[in-house]
Formats: C-alpha cells, structure tokens, sequence
C-alpha cells in the first residue's frame, strides 16, 4: 500500500525543495488515510502542515506518525514523569538525556541500566517478541559503552489453565532464553504473576544492567557538524514496520499485527557488542544510538535534536535485505540489531574496519549538519525534510482527562468479615506455595543461562535479588525487578508506594544499599480517563516513594494501550532497581539449626489484594496493604546496619503469602540445605492481625524475616528497639517440620515438594488452578 | 605453561575462560582469533563454550571449518592438549578429533544448572587431582548436549569416558556420557563447565580440579 511513488520521484534536488504529496499529484485522501493509519489526529495533521508550511510528503507522514506516537513521543505520560524524582549524588547520566540511565558505583565504576517493555509483539508472536525485547534492551546498555552483564525479565499472564496462556508463557520464555543465552548476557533474576487480568494482554518487561568506566561514558548526541554517520549492523527489511505505532493502540483481533513484529539474531547481537565496545573505545565515535522503536526514523531525528545540530541521509545507501523498499519502508523498519553512528571526521575508515572484523555492516549514509533539520534523499531527491525539533521536543503532549474509577468505591468498602477462615491451615498454605505465581520458577529460570559471564554470586531462587560480583572483593551489585498490578488496581497511589518499596526491601535483604530505579509503566488506554487516573496515582505512589528512598529514577519506558476487547490490563508499574552491596552477601535460606528466628515490622489486619485472597477465596478485592514510608525506610536502614554488624545469617522480606509462605520459603530455598522451624507468635501479634488468616497469609508491608545465632539475639532486639523498629522473636531454626502456634504444622519435605513442582504442576494438568476474573 | 584461548564470532565463554587462567590458576594466556592460523607458541586449547557463528547450520559446524581450527587440528595430532567445554565439544566432534555427535536435549529445552558428575578416570592429564569415582558439581548450560555414539563404532568409547551425569541424566546422553576425550587422551571434550565454578566467590570451585591438574600433567611431562 506504500508503494506509490509520486511522493518522492521526478522532484527538484534543491535540498530545501520538498514538493508536498498532494501537489505532486498524490490523492489528499490517501495521505489523511495514511495518517490515521498512524493514529494522526486531523489536529495533529494540521499541526505537521503548519511546522512544514506545506502539505508533507508520504514519507513524512511516517516519520511523524511514528515519532508522534505515544510510544516514541510519550505525550500522554510526560507531565506525570516529570514529578519523578531524577537526581541524586551518584547520577552520572539522568533520566532521559542518553539511551540508559548511568549511576557510579566508585572505584572506576559506573552502572548503566535500564528496563522496557515488549508487550505487544509478545502478545502476537510471543518468541520473537519476547527474544526482540531482550536484544533491545541490551542495544540501550551497549550504546552507553557499557559491557552488558545482567538481564532480569518481568513478566504476567493470564491463567494458566487456559491454553493460549500456556502457549504464550512458554514461547515467551522461550524467546528469552534463545536470545539471552545466545547473545551470553546471562539472565540472573525476574518474576512472573498469572493473572486473569492479563489473560489477552502478557506484559514482557526486561531490564538489562551494564558495566562502564565513566571515562568512557558514549553519548547519544550528534555532534559535530561535518562528521560522518555510519549505518551500523544488519540490514533493513520490512520487518517490524511501525511497530511503535503499533504499540501505540489497542491489539486487533487475529494475526492481523503479525508483521508489525521484528525478527531477532542474536548472533548478529553479539558481535554488534564486541564490534561496537571496541569502536567506542578507540575515542573516535562523537555519538551513538540504538534504532529502537521508529528504527532509523527515531535515530537521525533524536541524535541532532540532541546536540542542537541537523542531519542529512542518503537513503538508497542504506544496506537492505529486501528489494523495491521504499524510503517509507526504510525510514519505518524496525529491523533488528542496527545503530547509527556518528564519528570524528577523518575517522570513519578506522572505524568501519573494526565492524568489518566482526562480519558487520558500516555504511556511511550521511553527515551532521548545522540545519537542526532532519533532510532524507533518495538518489538525491528529498523525500523528507523536517524541522528535528518539532519531531522530539516539540511533540505534542496532552493533558489528558481523568476521573477515578467507580470501582474503586467498592473496593473501599469491602471488608474480610464475611470471608470464612479456612477449617485446614496446612492446605491452605501448601495450595498457596504450589500456586504458579509463588511456587518457585526453576521451570523458568533454568532455561536462562543464568551463570554466563561468571559473576552471579546469588542464584536465581537463593535470594530476595540478584547479585552480580564486582572488580573488588566484598563488593557486589544487586538487583531486583518488582511489581504488583493487583495492588496497583485496588489503590493504585499506595499500589505504587508498595512497589517501590518491595524492591528496595528485596536489596536490602541480600544486604545491599538501594541506589537507583528504572520503571517501566503498563497500562490500558490513556484516552480513557478512569485509566489515565491510575496512571497519575501510580506515578504519585512511585514518585513518593523513590523520594523517600533516595533512589532517583534514571529512565525507563511507557506501555499503554494494554487492552484488547475493551479490557485493560491491571496498572502494572514495575520497577527494577538496584543496589551496592559493600560486604558479604545475605541469604533468604535459613542457615543453621537452633538459629533464632526473628518478625521484623507488624502485621495488621491486611487481607486486601493477597495472594491469600485471590487463591483460597478467588477474590480480587479489599485495599490492599498500607504503605507506611518512614517505617519502612527505618526497616530497611536498621536491616543494612544489623547485617552490617555481622549479627544475622539470612534475610527474606514478607510479601504475597505473607508470614506463612515467607517461612515456609526460608526452609526450603536452598534445595541442599533444608531446614525446619518452629514458630510461636505472642497474644499482642494475634490481636494487632485480628485474624488467624490475616496474620500467616496477610501481606502488610514492611516486614522481613531474620535469622541470627543465638548469641546474637539480644543486640539484634535491643537495637531495633533503639531505632524503633518492631521486632519480636518468634521462634527457632531446626527440626523436620514447619510449625505455626496450633494453626499450622507440615513437614518441611512436603512444602518442598509442593513448591518445586507447582509450576511444573498447572502447566500439565491445567483444570486445577483456573478460576474467573 | 601458556595457554590459549579460542575466539569464534559467538564465543560467549571465551573471556571465562581467560579469568580462569589468568587470575585462578595464574598462568599466562593469549586470545586466537578464529581466522588466525597460528597458535602463538601455547602449549593448551581451550575452545569455550557460547554460540560460534550463531550454531544457526548446526553447532560448531563453520566453526570447525575455520582457520584457527586446522592449526588446532595439527596441534591436536601432534599431542597437545585441547580441552572443548560445551560449544567447543561440539566443534572437536564436528571436526573429528572426537567420535560422535551431539543432539538435543530430550527435554527439547535449554538446561541451566549445576548437576553431579562422577569422574570415570583420574589416570588423565584432566582429572589426575580428582579420586577415582569421586562426586563432582559442575554447571551446565546447553541446548544441544545429548551425546550420542558414532551409528557403527569401530571400538568401545569405554575407555574414553572421563565424566558421567551422576544419578539424573539431563539432556538423555547416550551411558550418561558428560565428557569424552581421544584414544591418546590429550583431546577432551565436555559439556559442563569447569570455568563456572572455579572460585570461592561463585561458591563452587570443583572446576578448579580440571585446569589445576593439567598444570600437574604439565608440570610433570
């Protein structure tokens, strides 16, 4: 359908000279046709022919269709993202100025990381769209001239009794592990929640953590007028053609979006790391960027926009594997594995040779000018010419309505007094710990290679976060990806408080200190004003609470339009943080027999929005946990300060399960070493929870089990008394079994079992753990 | 004694490998690039493990075919020590400096995690720091490790087999085979990982065994 020619043949080459597509003879209606195709608004088309002065060609009309996207142009999310907070002593490079956020970890040290979404692609192909997401993520790390050394991955589903559900969770794994494992980025941590919510609408969401020399930092900005811009990687097909305008609406029925999904190569991936780290290390690159989403579109106009500068590109030399493809084509492929640079004048053979090493494309297509213009010729016609500024920071940004959702006034009123307590303690928490979102994720994990690289110190399922070594001894990154669309529906400004910190709470468990956030933001449509009201809490909630941590956000992405059939998805921030961890690292296992067992935090009558809840009673309802900030930050202070001392021998943060399923996970998370315990929890704690089931299965915030020797049982309580933070002893490591009071008692092999094989377990007999929305 | 080791478009273990040497057992090491044809005086190989050229024909298949790799294959003949660990087992089989082939997992999975193994023999240039029979855990991260046997083998591999997957077989080997090498014992392939679990620090350090009892073979020839 873009095949027409009249656009961009048989015009003058005067570069400034760009004949309209109307007067070149093209139908007016086809170029309004193709603009709603883009999602163009007939406003927003006005605009365009008012910035242009002309009516533009059907090129432009790409070009501007993609970067006016909300994927491209975040125009429905900016004025919330800009009350987060950016800024902290260790931020080298702030939220959105580079490709990645970079943070310093001292000694020569930076950290470049950065997390994104790839919802859409993996709802229609889930391998390749999954597979496509990681090698994005990394190419974001890489331009920062940062070695790539992490991946975490977040991910949601609808049930898994339902077989499309089965089909896309393994296929999105799948995708993962294929490109992952090949590209040797080792994968080291995540998490999944199957919810019905997410049933048509998966959330893929991968973060990608880099190491880099702040000497060394790349930069994404275009300078110097006159120097060279290389093409860079594979080449261009049709593959992936408007994919960020495609995430930028509802999903449509069928296969219909298929080729709106790219194809990864992971191969290609990783020599374009090797060739690329190499490059920037000679000096000689002025600037660098990965084509993402709207590929050499996005590139060519946010490289100039960024340096104040222009660019011109000949677009018949950019390499291809497909024939006839017109400049829209090229200008909108989002072909994988492809970067476009800028070099030092004088340079570019130097340069081109270190690709060709590595079996690499390096095309020079064009050159940085002094216009602030964006100009694309083909065979020296232009096709394209345009302002760069009214393509990046000039984009339109709407204030869009929002209005709370009348759910919500339901949910403020529910109350667990007509919830029965289960007759069987014992069921209940083995059907919660077999439960998919909890059971454990070896099923996942174990596709990953999660040891490549040889720096993960902390397994995946050995701890609250991953936890990669450093050029130092004792010193350790940590990271964590988080998130909780459940509570986020329920309330979503405390749903985002509680987000943020479970993830720092997750850090400071294996003993790190929390320093930064990148957050990736899921949600249904922003045209709709109930969701773009959760939109604004959730970002309220976030934005709290990394003030009250000191952890700035350093970038990320937003995903709307997650809704197929009029239903969206739960609002589904997530946040991927990480930490420094200066010391020996901390266990969630229990380490040794007749250790003490201490509840750090309080534990109120806090039912709403549980796993609990949703699994034993199949309700979705109630708010959920309140999200104290200040008690949580003296929480986690004291945590990093008790461990600091050498006082404790392992850490896990209470969260979906609650009390019970937190012990039963400390027994049995290290598969070598089992151990049982033996809990008694005192009159005032069973008053303050009002029920039975609140206490072992509630999930209020703020709570982390701790185990110490027992010598060190009086420091440990005297000071957290000194800090204010509750903490009462509940008990003691040893024995066979896992005992509550008089609710509960199971053998510790039984809950072991159940945990290991519960994912295993509903992906072959499906029927058991159904249930409706 | 100077090691090399191989880099292939895809390696994806070879700078593991290189920390290894260099910083665990501290001998010297220099990087062969696929398309080179000399081998820089080293007297071991180590071909590691990732994805040479993608594995999108089949794994190692071009990589077997690469310059580097007729140097090997002289080096190999005249006795030097290659050690091939996951991708670079699969190379020594698709060039034939080992017999055999390598299928998919039976769980048509990728499988990443640390398994026992017990070592068949310590009269080895490999394994003469490990008791005979002993237990050892090694990682293993693989596609395609299910090994099996030449369709009409001219001779027993029993000799051969210097690693065997310990009560669970992963990937479904053909007698649990997790490490084979040549007839005159100075090839060896592998699909677990010795590099992976070296150092204290990665709490496993079972593959130290390996690279400290080719400085003992070596130290001792």
């Amino acid at each position: 359908m873009m095949k027409g020619k009249s656009a961009h043949r048989g015009m003058g080459s005067a570069r400034t000279v760009v004949r309209s597509g109307a007067r070149a003879g093209q139908d007016e209606a086809l170029l309004h046709k193709v603009a709603r195709s883009h999602n163009l608004s007939d406003d927003e088309f006005a605009h365009i022919v008012k910035v242009l002065g002309r009516e533009p060609t059907l090129t432009e009309v790409g070009i501007f269709g993609v970067m006016y996207s909300e994927h491209c142009s975040y125009c429905s999310s900016k004025p919330y993202l800009k009350t987060l907070p950016t800024s902290g002593a260790r931020i080298l490079v702030p939220a959105g100025k580079e490709n990645a956020g970079v943070v310093d970890l001292g000694d020569g040290l930076a950290v470049a990381f950065k997390c994104e979404s790839h919802n859409h692609p993996s709802a229609v192909e889930p391998v390749q769209g999954a597979a496509t997401g990681v090698g994005g993520i990394i190419r974001d790390i890489f331009t920062m001239g940062a070695r790539p050394i992490a991946l975490l991955d977040s991910l949601r589903f609808g049930p898994l009794s339902e077989a499309r559900t089965r089909f896309l969770f393994q296929g999105v794994v799948k995708g993962i592990s294929d490109y992952g494992n090949a590209v040797g980025v080792p994968t080291v941590g995540g998490e999944i929640y199957f919810d019905a919510g997410y049933r048509e609408n998966p959330l893929v969401n991968v973060m990608c953590i880099g190491l880099v020399d702040p000497k060394q930092l790349a930069r994404a900005a275009a300078k110097g007028v006159g120097n060279p811009v290389l093409y860079v990687g594979s080449s261009t097909g049709r593959d992936g053609l408007g994919g960020a305008s495609f995430a930028s609406r509802e999903l449509a029925e069928g296969d219909a979006d298929r080729p709106a999904v790219q194809i990864g190569d992971p191969f290609t991936e990783k020599c374009l790391i090797e060739a690329t780290l190499e490059a920037l290390a000679t000096g000689e690159v002025a600037g660098i960027q990965d084509m993402g989403a709207a590929g050499l579109t996005c590139s060519t106009a946010e490289m100039p926009a960024k340096a104040g500068t222009g660019m011109e590109i000949e677009i018949s030399l950019v390499p291809r594997r497909e024939e006839g493809m017109t400049p829209y084509e090229v200008m909108l492929s989002e072909s994988q594995e492809r970067m476009l640079l800028v070099v030092k004048k004088g340079k570019q053979a130097q340069i081109q040779q270190i690709f060709a090493k590595w079996g690499l494309n390096a095309v020079a297509i064009g050159t940085v000018t002094d216009t602030q213009r964006l100009c694309v010729k083909d065979q020296g016609i232009v096709v394209a010419d345009i302002p760069v500024k009214a393509l990046t920071d000039d984009a339109p940004v709407y204030q869009r309505p929002v209005k709370e959702p009348a759910y919500l006034a339901k949910v403020k009123t529910w109350s667990p007094k007509s919830l029965s307590v289960p007759s069987d303690y014992n069921a209940a928490l083995l059907k919660l710990l077999g439960s998919p979102t909890i059971a454990n994720k070896a099923f996942v994990y174990e596709q990953y290679d999660h040891m490549v690289q040889t720096n993960t110190t902390l397994l995946p399922g050995r701890g609250d976060a991953a936890l990669l070594r450093l050029n130092k001894p004792d010193k350790y990154l940590a990271a964590t990806i988080d998130g909780n669309g459940r509570y986020c529906y329920l309330d979503p400004y405390e749903g985002g408080k509680a987000v943020v910190a479970e993830a720092a709470r997750n850090l400071v468990c294996v003993g790190a200190q929390p320093l930064a956030v990148t957050d990736c933001l899921n949600f249904g449509s922003p045209k709709d004003p109930e969701i773009m009201w959760q939109f604004k809490e959730c970002v309220r909630g976030l934005a709290e609470a990394c003030q009250a941590f000191d952890t700035p956000v350093t970038g990320g992405n937003v995903s709307l339009y997650n809704e197929s059939g009029g239903q969206a998805i739960d609002p589904t921030p997530i946040v991927g943080m990480v930490g420094l961890l200066e010391g020996k690292p901390l266990s969630a296992a229990f380490q040794q027999d007749g250790d003490a067992v201490i509840l750090l935090g309080e534990t109120r009558e806090e039912l709403g929005g549980s796993e609990y809840l949703s699994v034993i009673h199949g309700q979705r309802a109630g708010l959920p946990p309140r999200v104290d900030l200040r008690a949580e930050k003296a929480l986690q202070q004291f945590m990093l300060d008790a461990h600091r001392s050498g006082w404790l021998q392992s850490a896990h943060d209470c969260s979906e399960g609650g009390l019970a399923v937190t012990l039963a996970e400390c027994c049995i998370m290290d598969e070598r070493q089992r151990h049982g315990v033996a809990i008694e929890l005192s009159d005032e704690a069973v008053r303050m929870a009002r029920r039975a089931d609140a206490l072992l299965f509630g999930e209020s915030t703020g709570r982390i089990v701790v185990s110490c020797r027992p010598e060190q049982v009086d420091r440990v309580m005297m000071f957290a008394k000194r800090r204010g933070v509750p903490a009462s002893r509940i008990g003691w490591v040893g024995g066979s079994q896992l005992t509550i009071g008089t609710w509960l008692s199971t053998s510790v092999e039984a809950l072991n079992t159940q945990w290991r094989s519960g994912l295993q377990q509903a992906l072959t007999t499906p029927r058991a753990h159904g249930r409706a929305r | 004694m100077k090691f090399g080791v191989v880099v292939f478009p895809g390696s994806n273990c070879d700078q593991d490998c290189v920390r290894v040497v260099r910083d665990v057992i501290r001998q010297p090491v220099a990087i062969l690039w696929h398309q080179d044809t000399s081998l820089q005086g080293v007297e071991a190989i180590i071909i590691p493990g990732g994805f040479s050229y993608g594995d999108y024909l089949r794994t190692g298949a071009i990589a077997h075919l690469s310059p580097i790799m007729q140097a090997i294959k002289s080096f190999a003949e005249d006795g030097g020590l290659v050690l091939g660990i996951c991708n670079g087992f699969q190379i020594l089989l698709e060039s034939g400096l080992l017999p055999g082939a390598m299928m998919r997992n039976t769980g048509l999975r990728f499988i990443c995690r640390t398994v026992p193994l017990r070592v068949e023999r310590v009269d080895t240039v490999w394994t003469n720091k490990c008791q005979k029979g002993q237990i050892i855990h090694l990682p293993i991260a693989h596609n395609e490790g299910r090994y099996i046997r030449d369709p009409q083998p001219h001779e027993s591999l029993a000799e051969q087999v210097v690693f065997r997957y310990e009560g669970t077989n992963p990937n479904g080997s053909e007698e649990a085979i997790a490490g084979l090498m040549n007839r005159a014992g100075n090839v060896l392939g592998m699909m677990p990982h010795p590099e992976r679990a070296a150092e204290d620090v990665l709490g496993n350090t079972d593959g130290r065994l390996i690279f400290e009892s080719m400085l003992t073979a070596h130290a001792n020839a």
